[in-house]
C-alpha cells in the first residue's frame, strides 16, 4: 500500500496550526457550556478555587494599590492644587484600568498558572486519556466550569479590588493628608460615568476568559508542544508560558478594549 | 449501535502511523475475537501502547482501517466514539487516577457521569469492584497513599466498573515484583471467565503473557511480526521470536565496524 510520508511543517504553519488549536479548544468548550447535560458541582468548585481562595489576595492588593495610587496623586494634584480632584483621580483609574488589570495578574498568578499545571500534570500521567477512554468529555468535565468560573469570578473580584483601592485611597488621602471626605466622594460619583464602569466590566470579563483559556489550552495540549518534552519539564515550561501568554494578552487586550470603548 | 453477535470486536487492517517524520507502525493488520485474551508483545518502544492507543481512538492512523466493535474508528465523531466507549474499559499503565479524588470516587465516577443510579447503589457497585480487586479496605486513600500494584489494580477497578464488553490493560506487570505481577496475571483471568470479557493486554513479560494469552501478537520495530496462538508463537522460527523466547538482545549479531560507525558518526 503506498502512503503519503508527513511532512516537517514550517515555523509560520506551526504557529498558525497552534492558533486554530486553541480556536477549537475554545469553540469545543463553549459548545459544551451551551448544550445539555448541565452540571453546577464542578461549577461552584471551581468558583471556589478562582474566586473565593483569591479573595484575600485581591483584597490585600486592592488596599495597599488604592494607597498608593492616592499617595501619588495627592503629591500631584497638590503642586495644581486640585486635591479636591483626588477622589475622581483614584476612582477613575481604578475602575478604568488598575483594577481589572492588576486583579487580572493577580489571578493569573494565583490561580492561571495553578491550573494549567494541573491539566498539564494530567495530560503527562495519561489522566485526560483515561476521561477520554471513560467517554466523558473533557471539554464539559474539566474545561466548561473552569471557563465559567473565570468569566464569573473575575469581574466579582475586578469590582471588590476597585472598592478596597477606593477605601485604601481614602485612608490615605482623607484620614492621612486631611482631604475632605464630601469632595473625596463627590468628585468620584461626577466624574465616573456609566461608559467607565462598562469598561471596567468589559475587560474584566474578557480577561477572565483570557486567563482560563490560555491556562487550559496549554496545560490540555501540552503533548502538542514544540519542544517535545512531556513530563514535569514540559509542565514547568508550559506553565511559564501561559503565565507569560495570559499576561502579555491581558496588556495587548486592555489596549484594544480602551481604544475600542473611548 | 453495538452488535452483540458480533464475532470480531476488533479488525485492523494495513495500519501506518506516523509521528512527525518518524513511522511507527507499520502495515499491521489484526482481529480480536470475543471473550479471548489478546496480547501484543514486545520490546519497549516497539509501538505495542501506540497500537493500543489507536484501537481505543485516542489516536488516529495516517492509514489503515480500524473496527471496534464492528465500527469503523479512524473517521468517527467524538459524539460516536464516546458512545462506543462506553462498551470498554481501559486500565493505564500508571492507573491513571485522578489526584484529587480518594480511590473509591475515582472508580465510583463513570457510573456518576453515565447512569442515574442513586448514590447508594453506585456505592454498592464501587464496593463490590474494589473487593474484587482486593482494595475494599483503601477506598478512602487518596492516589499518592497507594503503592504501584494498587493503584494498578485500582485503575482496573475504574475500568470495570461499567462492566465493558472490552478491556485494554496496558503493560499490567511493569514495574511491579513478581508476586503481585503474577497476582494481577490471576485477576485478568479471573475476569474474562467471571465477566465474560474480551481482554486486550500489552505487555514485554513472557511469562505473564503466556500465563494468560488465547492468542499473541508480536511487534517489533513497529513491524508485526507474528500473531497466533501460544503453541504457534513457540515453534516460529523467526529469529526475532526466538530471540525473544531465549530473551536474547534483538541486535546480538551487530557487525563491529557497522557499530563503531555508529557510535563516531557526526
Amino acid at each position: 500500500m503506498s502512503i503519503n510520508k508527513p511532512q516537517a511543517l514550517s515555523s509560520i504553519e506551526s504557529v498558525l496550526i497552534r492558533f486554530g488549536i486553541a480556536g477549537i479548544f475554545l469553540f469545543e468548550t463553549t459548545r459544551t457550556m451551551v448544550l445539555p447535560p448541565y452540571s453546577f458541582n464542578p461549577l461552584i468548585k471551581q468558583i471556589a478555587f478562582i474566586g473565593a481562595r483569591s479573595l484575600l489576595v485581591i483584597v490585600v492588593a486592592g488596599l495597599f494599590v488604592g494607597m498608593v495610587i492616592a499617595l501619588q496623586f495627592y503629591d500631584t494634584l497638590l503642586r495644581f492644587g486640585s486635591v479636591s480632584l483626588l477622589g475622581s483621580a483614584v476612582g477613575l483609574s481604578l475602575i478604568r484600568e488598575l483594577g481589572p488589570v492588576l486583579t487580572a495578574l493577580m489571578v493569573i498568578g494565583r490561580s492561571g498558572s495553578a491550573m494549567c499545571a494541573e491539566i498539564g500534570i494530567m495530560r503527562v500521567d495519561n489522566q485526560i486519556d483515561a476521561l477520554e477512554c471513560m467517554a466523558i468529555d473533557p471539554y464539559r468535565y474539566l474545561f466548561a466550569p473552569r471557563i465559567l468560573a473565570g468569566v464569573i469570578c473575575v469581574p466579582i473580584l475586578t469590582a471588590i479590588f476597585i472598592l478596597v483601592g477606593i477605601f485604601g485611597g481614602y485612608f490615605v488621602g482623607v484620614i492621612l493628608f486631611g482631604v475632605s471626605p464630601g469632595s473625596y466622594f463627590q468628585g468620584m460619583s461626577e466624574t465616573v460615568l456609566i461608559r467607565d464602569l462598562f469598561m471596567g466590566f468589559s475587560k474584566s470579563l474578557v480577561f477572565g476568559l483570557l486567563i482560563v483559556w490560555i491556562a487550559c489550552d496549554k496545560g490540555f495540549n501540552l503533548h502538542l508542544d514544540k519542544h517535545g518534552a512531556y513530563g514535569s519539564e514540559g509542565v514547568s515550561r508550559i506553565t511559564t508560558e501561559a503565565v507569560v501568554l495570559s499576561s502579555i494578552g491581558v496588556l495587548f487586550s486592555d489596549y484594544l478594549l480602551s481604544a475600542l470603548i473611548l | 449501535m453495538v452488535d452483540p453477535n458480533i464475532k470480531n470486536v476488533i479488525e485492523i487492517e494495513g495500519l501506518d502511523t506516523w509521528y512527525g517524520t518518524k513511522q511507527i507502525l507499520s502495515n499491521i493488520s489484526l482481529h480480536v475475537e470475543r471473550k479471548e485474551v489478546m496480547v501484543i508483545m514486545g520490546h519497549s518502544g516497539s509501538g505495542k501502547s501506540t497500537l493500543l492507543r489507536h484501537m481505543i481512538g485516542l489516536n488516529t492512523p495516517e492509514s489503515g482501517s480500524i473496527k471496534l466493535l464492528g465500527q469503523e474508528i479512524t473517521n468517527l465523531n467524538r459524539k460516536k466514539l464516546y458512545e462506543l466507549r462506553k462498551h470498554i474499559g481501559v486500565a493505564f499503565q500508571n492507573g491513571a487516577l485522578f489526584s484529587s479524588m480518594t480511590l473509591q470516587e475515582n472508580v465510583e465516577l463513570p457510573l456518576h457521569e453515565h447512569t442515574k443510579l442513586d448514590h447508594n447503589t453506585i456505592r454498592i457497585m464501587s464496593r463490590l469492584k474494589l473487593e474484587l480487586m482486593n482494595l475494599s479496605d483503601n477506598e478512602d486513600l487518596m492516589p499518592a497513599e497507594l503503592s504501584g500494584g494498587m493503584l494498578k489494580r485500582a485503575g482496573l477497578a475504574r475500568a470495570v466498573i461499567m462492566d465493558p464488553e472490552i478491556l485494554f490493560f496496558d503493560e499490567p506487570s511493569a514495574g511491579l515484583d513478581p508476586v503481585t505481577s503474577a497476582e494481577l496475571d490471576e485477576l485478568i483471568l479471573e475476569l474474562r471467565d467471571a465477566l465474560n470479557m474480551t481482554i486486550i493486554v500489552v505487555t514485554h513479560e513472557l511469562e505473564s503473557a503466556f500465563k494468560i494469552a488465547d492468542r499473541i501478537t508480536v511487534i517489533d520495530n513497529g513491524q508485526q511480526i507474528i500473531t497466533g496462538d501460544k503453541e504457534t508463537i513457540k515453534k516460529s522460527t523467526d529469529p526475532r521470536i526466538v530471540n525473544m523466547l531465549e530473551r536474547r538482545a534483538m541486535n546480538d549479531n551487530i557487525d563491529a565496524d557497522e557499530y563503531l560507525n555508529k557510535l563516531t558518526r557526526n
